[in-house]
């Protein structure tokens, strides 16, 4: 698996670039991904982060587009808004997470 | 240890023009869900998506029928009991109250892995973006109209009306 420098720290991930290890994760880092792929993070991009980092923490997955609303109380639509295109996994990159296994 | 150049997904360009069109002909519970799991997926890859109900798919989008699809084992080979491998035979299929066990089971098998039930799911992919069609036959055929359909169905359109609307899609028969 590559090793690579974000926001000034070695960071490993795989071979798509999302990361591997869970704590090496921070707020710098997430900001350099959001950039990386032409997100701007606002408040509502933050919340929707945190919901899938701390879900994370309790779940072993990411959440799918469909947890994040009925769990994390964020709307699919605004999802869309937030991460257009394909939100499940722009946000997983964001919040250092594998992709969702999830079908829905 | 050493560093590897900088490494991004690919999550397309924005301008991507892959389009998927499912066409939904049937209106039993278990029949119903594949094209919405496909056009889910295809939309939260941002591919733009349309569904086209037609014939016994009608029911997934009448008002008073989407709430209440059913699944019956009857003809189905490939029923198992729950967990094993062992078939139950044909001939107990049309017994009274078969089809009411087989679709609650079947709806609580959807509801443990928290996908939505048929008109939820709906829901969240008209809220994905995707576009929802009724058949100009069907509907003549049930005496319905756009009153009688989900209100977020774009309209009740001819079938080549919806061949000229999707071309160059990716089409799906279900």
């Amino acid at each position: 698996m590559p090793v690579i420098e974000i926001a000034g720290k070695q960071i490993n991930v795989n071979d798509e670039g999302f990361l591997t290890v869970y704590d090496e994760w921070d707020e710098e880092i997430a900001k350099t991904l959001a950039t990386q792929i032409e997100v701007e993070m606002t408040p509502a991009h933050w919340e929707i982060i945190k919901f899938l980092r701390e879900d994370f923490k309790t779940q072993g997955e990411t959440a799918t587009s469909r947890r994040v609303q009925t769990v994390g109380g964020v709307p699919v639509k605004t999802q869309f808004e937030l991460f257009p295109k394909k939100p499940a996994k722009k946000m997983a990159y964001i919040a250092g997470l594998p992709k969702p296994k999830g079908c829905v | 240890m050493t560093t590897s150049p900088s490494i991004v997904p690919n999550f397309g360009s924005e301008s991507s023009d892959r389009k998927l069109a499912i066409i939904c002909s049937k209106g039993n519970l278990d029949m119903a869900y594949p094209g919405l799991i496909l056009a889910n997926a295809a939309l939260g890859e941002g591919v733009d998506t349309m569904i086209f109900f037609t014939f016994w798919g009608f029911d997934m989008i009448t008002k008073s029928r989407m709430n209440d699809l059913q699944f019956s084992p009857a003809g189905n080979t490939a029923m198992h009991l729950p967990g094993s491998d062992m078939h139950i035979p044909q001939s107990v299929m049309p017994a009274p109250g078969m089809t009411a066990i087989a679709t609650k089971m079947l709806k609580k098998q959807i509801a443990d892995l928290d996908v939505p039930e048929v008109p939820d799911f709906l829901d969240q992919i008209v809220a994905a973006g995707g576009h929802l069609w009724a058949c100009r036959m069907s509907a003549d055929m049930n005496k319905l109209t756009m009153n009688e359909l989900r209100d977020d169905v774009e309209g009740i359109i001819s079938a080549s009306d919806f061949i000229e609307m999707t071309e160059g899609a990716q089409l799906l028969f279900i």
